[in-house]
């Protein structure tokens, strides 16, 4: 049973590669790092195929359902009787999954950096911090409980802290990166509670017995909580607050465009590719849980997941910034794959959405990260973001023109591309019972053609910006991890997946739903149709439309002002009203009953000493009265008795 | 014609004697004179003794003992207080109470 | 002579040796020298400890020797250790270890001022070896009184009046501790035997509830001051704002732990009964000393003043954890009294160390300091890191520990209280990344500190041996929660959990 036992090394490498580099950081020559960095996260990269042939080609379903393997575990801390916590490999359909989607952008990412970084004076800090965050998010994807899961969560949310604020000297970096790890940290403390709650009612972090519908009747379940919720759906949607957080969903988005701040390849991996999703990923872990303990819970994921969608969508159609369109783009996706979760049943063909949703992870994991790298690329030519200031790339940067294109037409859903096959499961899981997410997907799938055509054509065709330097397509180092993400983006959509990941276990036949596909096809074309009119050479047409829609522009230009309801909140409320009278009362208040009672001590001794006088008479005087009083009351006492 | 004195009278006469001692003791300015009002309450104090042995147990001799303690201790407590007054007419140069408050906070 | 009087012998040789030591330099050494020890000594008392509890004896407490001292009242000194202390004698070894290092350059009176701190030092293992309650107060008063000279001679700022609140405070906490010593001495022996003030003899018998009730306020909060127990915790900020940095290492990250075990040991142990009545009201007062603290850390400007508040909050979870009954929630009590310990030690060494340099704690005239010093800031940042709870370091694992155990009571009083203390693990992420991010970040806003050194070796060693246990005890955490600590705690669960 025990064939995965190398599993551990997966992570385990790359937690090496972190160690050698940042104890001898000042040390190592650059050369140095990156092979090493390269060649380990490489390590890594090989032993997930090898795991992901061995479990799907090999081993494959048995009696028809693929089987939960625990590679290895052992207990690292207990916390109570019956409750303690495992770390070790969970080796599952979604997992494996999860790890080849994690290493082979990671590896992309780690090769493609060696030629973004290659100036760059923390160039081995970098390195260090990418296979820190290459080992938290391995760890995670492969955890055996909800624990291990949440550990490795708040690891991966610091490894995003501090490549985000990889710039420290940047105000700008250093406020992104301090947002970013403060709402998820807030999402997390959500995450704990739930965690806390389905602990507490089911004795178990395991996610073999908490997500086994046979154990389900066994769990200590009954009784509600507050607004009438049962005990798992409150549970569950603090655990999905909890990956709300992580995966930016609305209200909790407000943190990823603004993780923009951090390099390139750092927005690919983490705000793209992988950390972004393990939002998505958790829900999946317990979808089970989520199916069949409460639906409602369920439902609510996939209405957030899907008002998210179309609301990232409409801001993405407005912003000027080349990374921010990607990362409201990034948002809207993960929405995507949330309201697939939310839409989805469990077992056989009613989980298709599950599937749909896994499915969509792994492409957009591909283009997605092919984006952003050629974002990269983009920026590293022209020195700005600012899509205004670019324009007419495609003769300078052909291979870069040519790879985003193919991104592109992915993330559009051009029949035959990856993003093609995976949003059309989406849509038609969708469409069996939600009508209403059925529409909003739609919408977004026209929205997600038109501002990712928006992007395209202003940057690589339009009127051509007059530039410093002439941009050039980049060296070796960053074209060949675009062309093979391209190359990802294309195939990645032939795979049978449905025979690979499914909510149950047992594979799952899908064939398109050519209905459906007509349809969205439709849609997405409109929606580059509409961008090919307006942007693919400038025109005043834009800002007639501008105009025209004014205030909803305005609106969606600035994101619909949610940043600035957190900052009043967090600011004005919480600073201003909480924080800064507890500090005054804690000063004034506690601090000044303290002083007053040593002023009423210092005040009663001033009194006291005037009695001191130093007049020898006043002192007799005293003594005198006090024995007449003192006689007169033993005199009357000993009259009376 | 003095068998006819009681112990009271002897009392009254004692407590009066300390009185006025009390009273120089807490008016007089001048230590001397303080001084003399503490012998007057020492002597009202022997005459106590001497009475209430005479009167009570005038077959022990005690209080008559006790008294005479007195007298011989209230000398040598006087040369004391006088050499004590000397010195603080030396440093003060009077021998009045108030001035001497230099004892206090 | 028993082998646990050498935490005591050691120290006081140590001051003896200094009295004839001729230079700084000297003095150091000897300090430094004697405090390894100090070091070596505990590291072998954990191995013997274990290999006792291996040998299969299951007292409740190993090693005791018993020590006359005043026979007439049967007052005598009893050593003795279980797990508790042994982990907790192995934090103040390695705190002073650090602390000394952390001072090693001593500007004025170098000889008193190590003199005092080692004294100190050895107040706070003679409290930890004993378990007869009066020698235990007499330990205590000998760690609180060097603080008033540690204090008030080296200390910064308004430093004579921090140190006259400090010492004030803190003995008004011993009057109340005396108060309630000497009531549980005369109640000490219900069946008309010898009264006695050792821990083990004592807690044969049952107390009377409304003796322990009268008594349990007078334990709780006389010690409870030292622990930083909110409204009484103000002499905490100051104090350790004007102290040197050795002292506010020591002070913060022992002695006010010197105040929880008190309460663990003495109050509950001794009095579980009123325990369980007065409870629910030291709860609030602690959930209260969590968010406040925390909050109150987010306004302050003073790095030092943040640390003291963010103290406050982590030592009131101490106590949040000692008063909720249960086995993980004390277990992570008690982690949390180390892992806070060190963590706490940390900061106020990298402040101190800081401080050495640019002459000012205030975080808005800094700026950039991590690219000037970027071992200082790096270690300062994973100190915040490892504060704010991140896993891998140790105070998740106590947090963690302590809201599981919290969580187990399923009423909505203990519930409530436990969220509002999970929401102190957002707002410490709050503040430290605050001023991480306003001090360490950002772009250098002075430029005098342009041409400002990293660490020395001396301050690599400090920061090292404290970055060093945090992260050890945050991977490897059951050794501490299960083996070391694991079954001392059996007694006192057994005397409050007979109670329900």
């Amino acid at each position: 049973m025990n064939a995965f036992e190398y599993t551990f090394l997966i992570p385990f490498i790359p937690l090496l590669g972190f160690l050698l580099i940042i104890f001898n950081f000042k040390r190592f020559p650059k050369k140095l790092t990156a092979a090493l960095a390269t060649s380990l996260i490489g390590i890594s990269f090989v032993l997930s195929v090898y795991t992901a042939w061995q479990y799907f080609i090999i081993m494959g379903p048995l009696h028809g359902v693929y089987p939960k393997i625990i590679g290895n575990h052992f207990e690292w801390l207990k916390l109570g009787e019956h409750l303690s916590v495992h770390m070790g490999t969970l080796i599952d359909q979604a997992s494996v999954m999860m790890l080849i989607v994690v290493s082979t952008v990671s590896l992309m990412v780690h090769i493609y950096s060696i030629g973004y970084m290659h100036d760059d004076r923390g160039f081995n800090r970098f390195f260090a911090f990418l296979q820190l965050f290459s080992f938290s998010m391995l760890s995670l994807v492969i955890a055996t409980n909800v624990f291990q899961i949440y550990i490795f969560w708040e690891l991966v949310g610091v490894s995003s802290f501090l490549l985000i604020g990889f710039y420290y000297e940047k105000p700008s970096a250093v406020a992104a990166s301090k947002k970013a790890f403060i709402v998820t940290r807030f999402a997390d403390l959500f995450f704990l509670l739930g965690i806390l709650l389905i602990s507490f009612h089911t004795d178990t972090f395991d996610f073999i017995s908490l997500t086994n519908p046979e154990n389900f009747e066994r769990f200590n379940l009954h009784g509600t909580t507050f607004l009438g919720l049962s005990i798992p759906a409150l549970a569950l949607i603090l655990i999905f607050v909890g990956g709300a957080g992580k995966s930016a969903m609305f209200p909790l988005h407000i943190w990823l465009p603004d993780a923009m701040e951090g390099p390139s390849p750092v927005s690919a991996l983490i705000h793209a590719a992988t950390m972004v999703v393990a939002g998505v990923y958790l829900v999946a872990r317990m979808f089970a849980n989520y199916a069949i303990m409460a639906p409602e819970a369920l439902a609510l994921v996939g209405y957030v997941g899907a008002f998210t969608s179309l609301f990232a969508a409409v801001i993405a159609t407005t912003q000027i910034d080349f990374k921010r369109v990607l990362a409201f783009s990034t948002i809207s996706q993960i929405g995507y794959m949330m309201a697939a979760l939310g839409v989805s049943g469990y077992g056989e063909e009613a989980g298709l959405g599950y599937m749909a949703s896994m499915f969509h992870l792994f492409t957009h994991a591909m283009f997605k990260a092919l984006l952003f790298l050629g974002a990269g690329a983009v920026i590293h030519a022209v020195h700005t973001n600012s899509i205004r200031e670019m324009g007419g790339l495609r003769k300078y940067m052909k291979t870069t023109h040519i790879t985003f294109l193919i991104a592109t037409l992915a993330i559009a859903g051009f029949p035959g591309l990856s993003g093609f096959f995976s949003k059309d499961e989406i849509i038609t899981a969708a469409h069996q019972s939600y009508p209403l997410v059925f529409y909003t997907l739609l919408v977004v799938a026209g929205l997600t053609a038109f501002y990712m055509f928006r992007l395209y054509f202003l940057v690589f065709w339009n009127t051509e910006t007059h530039y410093h330097h002439k941009p050039h397509d980049p060296g070796k180092a960053m074209l060949i991890p675009l062309i093979i993400l391209a190359v990802l983006s294309i195939v990645s959509g032939y795979i049978p997946f449905g025979e690979f990941v499914s909510s149950d276990g047992k594979p799952l036949h899908t064939h398109l739903h050519f209905d459906i596909a007509i349809i969205s096809t439709l849609v997405s074309f409109v929606g580059i149709a509409i961008a090919w009119f307006l942007y693919k050479k400038s025109s005043d047409l834009t800002s007639h439309l501008i105009a025209r829609w004014g205030t909803f522009y305005r609106w969606a230009y600035n994101k619909f002002y949610i940043d600035e309801v957190y900052l009043f909140i967090t600011h004005n409320i919480i600073f201003a009203y909480i924080s800064r009278p507890i500090a005054w009362f804690d000063r004034h208040v506690v601090d000044g009953t303290m002083n007053v009672i040593g002023w009423i001590t210092v005040t009663t001794s001033e009194k006291i000493k005037g009695m001191q006088s130093g007049q020898l008479q006043q002192y007799a005087f005293a003594f005198v009265s006090a024995i007449l009083v003192i006689s007169a009351f033993l005199i009357y006492y000993l009259i009376n008795n | 014609m003095w068998q006819d004195i009681s112990l009271q009278d002897v009392l009254i006469v004692s407590t009066l004697m300390f009185f006025s001692g009390v009273y120089g003791f807490l008016t007089r300015r001048n230590l001397i004179t303080m001084l003399m009002s503490v012998e007057l309450m020492l002597n009202a104090v022997n005459i106590n003794f001497v009475a209430f042995n005479y009167f009570l147990h005038p077959e022990n001799m005690q209080g008559m003992f006790f008294a005479l303690f007195v007298v011989v201790i209230a000398a040598a407590e006087a040369s004391v207080a006088i050499a004590i007054i000397i010195g603080i007419y030396r440093r003060f140069k009077s021998i009045n109470i108030e001035d001497v408050s230099k004892m206090k906070f | 002579m028993s082998f646990l009087m050498l935490f005591v012998l050691v120290p006081l040789l140590t001051v003896i040796a200094i009295l004839f030591s001729k230079n700084i330099r000297q003095t150091r050494w000897i300090a430094a020298l004697g405090m390894s020890l100090q070091l070596i000594l505990s590291a072998v008392l954990v191995v013997m400890y274990l290999q006792i509890r291996a040998a299969g004896i299951a007292d409740d407490f190993v090693m005791v020797k018993n020590l006359s001292w005043f026979p007439s009242l049967n007052f005598n000194l009893t050593l003795g250790v279980d797990g508790i202390s042994v982990s907790l004698i192995a934090l103040t070894s390695i705190v002073i270890f650090a602390g000394v290092f952390a001072s090693w350059q001593m500007e004025s009176l170098h000889r008193e001022f190590f003199i005092s701190l080692i004294v100190l030092a050895s107040g706070v293992f003679g409290f930890f070896i004993t378990i007869d309650l009066f020698a235990m107060f007499v330990f205590y008063e000998l760690a609180v009184i060097p603080m008033y000279l540690l204090i008030g001679i080296w200390g910064t700022g308004p430093k004579e009046y921090s140190a006259m609140k400090l010492t004030l405070m803190l003995m008004a906490g011993s009057a109340l501790i005396i108060v309630g010593l000497l009531g549980i001495y005369f109640h000490s022996a219900p069946e008309g035997g010898q009264l006695t003030m050792n821990l083990l003899e004592i807690s044969r018998y049952k107390i009377p509830e409304n003796v322990q009730n009268f008594l349990f306020p007078f334990l709780f909060v006389g010690f409870g001051i030292l622990g930083a127990l909110f409204p009484l915790h103000t002499w905490s900020p100051d104090g350790h704002a004007s102290a040197p940095t050795a002292v506010s290492m020591l002070h913060a990250g022992v002695l006010m732990k010197l105040g929880s075990y008190g309460v663990f040991r003495i109050a509950l142990f001794l009095l579980p009964q009123a325990a369980h009545n007065q409870g629910a009201l030291f709860l609030i007062l602690a959930t209260i000393g969590i968010v406040y603290g925390a909050l109150g850390a987010i306004m302050q400007k003073d790095l030092k003043y943040i640390n003291a508040y963010s103290s406050v909050s982590h030592c009131a979870l101490i106590l949040f954890g000692l008063l909720m009954f249960n086995r993980s929630a004390i277990d992570g009590a008690i982690l949390q009294m180390i892992s806070h310990g060190i963590m706490t030690a940390l900061f106020f060494a990298l402040i101190g160390m800081i401080y050495g340099r640019t002459h000012t704690r205030m975080i808005h005239e800094m700026g950039g300091l991590l690219k000037v010093m970027p071992l200082l800031g790096a270690a300062y940042i994973i100190g915040g890191l490892a504060s704010l709870g991140l896993p891998g370091f140790s105070g998740f694992v106590a947090e963690m520990l302590v809201f599981f155990g919290a969580f187990s009571h399923a009423d909505t009083f203990h519930r409530i209280a436990t969220v509002l203390a999970a929401s102190s693990i957002v707002i410490t992420a709050v503040y430290i990344l605050r001023v991480v991010g306003i001090f360490l970040m950002g772009p250098i806003k002075d430029e005098h500190h342009r041409h400002l050194t990293d660490a020395t070796w001396w301050e690599k060693l400090s920061v090292g041996t404290l970055l060093l246990f945090i992260t050890l005890i945050g991977m490897f955490p059951s050794f501490v929660t299960e083996t070391l600590i694991g079954n001392s705690l059996a007694p006192a669960l057994e005397r409050l959990m007979s109670n329900f």
